[in-house]
């Protein structure tokens, strides 16, 4: 579909896809195939600090993507640029085709963003903010489906500073969703979140992508990016350094996997170490630890028990994200960081 | 294409804009310092000054100076300087600090309506305030009627331009809802001083009338003392007021920081 100049078309095609609300001003003749985020090259700098040094990445429609990276790695200044906050030094950023900065009125509309540390106003009830930021949009989502979903219901008539730390968080979220945002746009929303209210959020995070709407995450805890996120952007130092699913990230970051057992009888290293499967055999107290590739559980577990040995305790130890992290910053998350 | 651009329909937009203005005032009513301070104290001031008999007498060798009289002006021009430092600057700068005007840079209403929506209230208690103490000088304490209402008025809206001016430039200056409160302090005594709460502007020495004419408190009270006692106010102190509301407003726009 080229471009037809006629206002119609480019309604009529993002009404068809699975969007939800209007779209005044999208411009026609757009495909909808488009990624719904567009970063090429990326730079900012303040001063002579780089911020962000040079960033590319692209969401696809309906995808849920994270962005890691150290504290200070630029992940917050390259969404800020993303989002129009701020401008860029250089580098081009389309969302759904707009440019934050020459199609702001329209980006605002269809982006909702939830931004780290943001308060409200203590004297103010959860429904009365609810209901001003309603009114600033288009098309709004239902208040009460939307606080329900977030366990809020029945804190509608509470004042703002009478909610724990995880419901403000909720009530921000909640914020960023209410104008039916077509991409959402969330700076550590589970940050401050008790591990059962961060449970709760993620299956949120993933029913409003099951509608359709694009995610990006600015997370720093793995656990999240690993269970939630499609693709994650792994940033540092102002750069991509890695961009794949979290999968395979964990895959890349270390030659293999570790089984780690208990065995029942003495034996001779070599009896493994010679495997085709096995690349080292390691002896941790009365542990033993083998690493290798592939079918390396089968391939252990029965050499031994030809041998009559017996592996007991058995524990498979595959790489995670965390270590992917670590190997590509040479650095711990900020999770662990903060609690060495 | 230009008419779809708008964030929001017309209708709607009015609506946003009534929904920041209905929660900044429900915000007013539950956090009532500025209605307090520029309301609840000039009222007190008033009825104490209008209680004591010693104000109602003429002050010896002054020409029939009532002191009472004199002080209406500036119990007016304290209501309207507590707006000015507090009331004004102290919401806009914790709304900075909190980021909840970061927020609504991410929404399709732009931070400047809750900056519109907070002089939108302010006004209404400073006019308010205004009135209250105006109408009850004359009807409960015995002041005369003033003596030109239309200058009166337009000498009003002044003060209440040039203050507000200098609220924003607090709020645009001051970095958090802390200093704010510093700035505040400082700046009460001396704006309060020559307006003439402790020494009416008519007892002055010659050399701190001529500043008390060029502060913005001073020359509110001069303007809306004249108009109450002799007729309409004369240019200078109105000017004094105008071009304090211009120059503290362009320079509250220059340095404004939405976060």
């Amino acid at each position: 579909m080229g471009v037809t100049g006629s206002t119609t078309a480019g309604r009529h095609e993002v009404r068809a896809g699975r969007l939800e609300g209007p779209v005044g001003t999208l411009r026609p003749g757009r495909t909808a195939s488009r990624p719904a985020v567009e970063v090429a090259h990326l730079r900012k700098t303040y001063g002579t600090l780089v911020a962000v040094d040079d960033v590319s990445f692209s969401v696809a429609v309906g995808e849920i993507f994270g962005i890691l990276g150290p504290n200070g790695a630029g992940k917050t200044t390259a969404i800020e640029c993303a989002i129009g906050l701020r401008i860029p030094d250089a580098g081009t950023i389309r969302l759904l085709g707009l440019d934050p900065q020459a199609d702001r009125a329209e980006i605002h509309e269809i982006v909702g963003v939830q931004l780290q540390a943001g308060a409200l106003p203590a004297k103010l009830r959860v429904g009365e903010i609810l209901d001003m930021y309603r009114s600033f949009y288009r098309e709004p989502a239902d208040a009460g489906e939307l606080i329900e979903v977030l366990g809020l219901a029945g804190k509608r008539d509470d004042y703002y500073r009478s909610l724990s730390g995880g419901q403000r968080q909720r009530l921000s979220v909640a914020l960023a969703l209410i104008g039916r945002p077509k991409i959402a746009v969330l700076d550590e929303m589970t940050t401050g979140l008790d591990p059962a209210a961060r449970r709760d959020t993620w299956e949120l995070i993933e029913g409003v992508r099951d509608r359709g709407v694009t995610i990006v995450l600015v997370t720093h805890f793995m656990e999240e990016a690993e269970r939630l996120c499609d693709r994650v952007a792994l940033i540092d130092n102002g750069r991509v350094v890695a961009l794949d699913t979290p999968a395979r990230l964990a895959a890349q970051a270390r030659g293999g996997k570790s089984v780690r057992f208990l065995p029942s009888a003495p034996f001779d290293d070599r009896l493994l170490s010679e495997l085709p499967e096995v690349t080292r055999v390691e002896r941790l107290g009365q542990h033993v630890v083998v690493t290798g590739t592939g079918e390396l559980v089968n391939a252990v577990i029965l050499t031994l028990a030809a041998a009559g040995v017996t592996a007991r305790d058995v524990q498979l130890d595959s790489s995670n994200l965390e270590d992917a992290f670590v190997k590509l910053t040479g650095r711990h998350s900020d999770k662990k960081g903060a609690m060495a | 294409m230009s008419s779809l651009s708008l964030p929001l329909p017309r209708t709607a937009r009015g609506t946003a804009f009534g929904q920041i203005v209905l929660n900044e005032t429900r915000l007013a009513r539950r956090l009532p310092l500025a209605v307090i301070g520029s309301i609840g104290l000039p009222v007190v001031l008033m009825i104490i000054f209008g209680e004591l008999p010693s104000f109602h007498q003429p002050v010896p060798g002054r020409d029939g100076l009532i002191l009472f009289n004199t002080y209406v002006p500036i119990i007016m021009a304290l209501g309207l300087a507590m707006l000015a430092l507090w009331g004004l600057p102290g919401p806009l700068v914790s709304y900075r600090e909190l980021g909840i005007l970061r927020r609504l840079s991410t929404t399709p209403v732009p931070p400047s309506w809750l900056l519109a929506a907070q002089v939108v209230i302010q006004l209404c208690v400073a006019l308010a305030g205004l009135i209250i103490v105006a109408v009850t000088s004359v009807a409960a304490f015995g002041a005369p009627v003033p003596k030109s209402p239309g200058g009166l008025v337009l000498s009003c809206l002044l003060s209440i331009a040039g203050l507000f001016a200098l609220g924003l430039l607090i709020a645009a200056l001051a970095p958090t809802a802390g200093s704010v409160n510093v700035i505040g302090r400082l700046t009460l005594f001396p704006l309060l001083f020559f307006a003439g709460l402790w020494l009416p502007r008519a007892l002055m020495p010659g050399v701190l009338q001529d500043i008390s004419n060029y502060t913005p408190l001073g020359a509110a009270v001069e303007a809306i003392q004249d108009s109450m006692q002799t007729g309409f106010p004369p240019a200078a102190p109105l000017l004094v007021l105008a071009a304090y509301a211009l120059v503290f407003a362009f320079m509250a726009r220059r340095f404004f920081r939405w976060e």
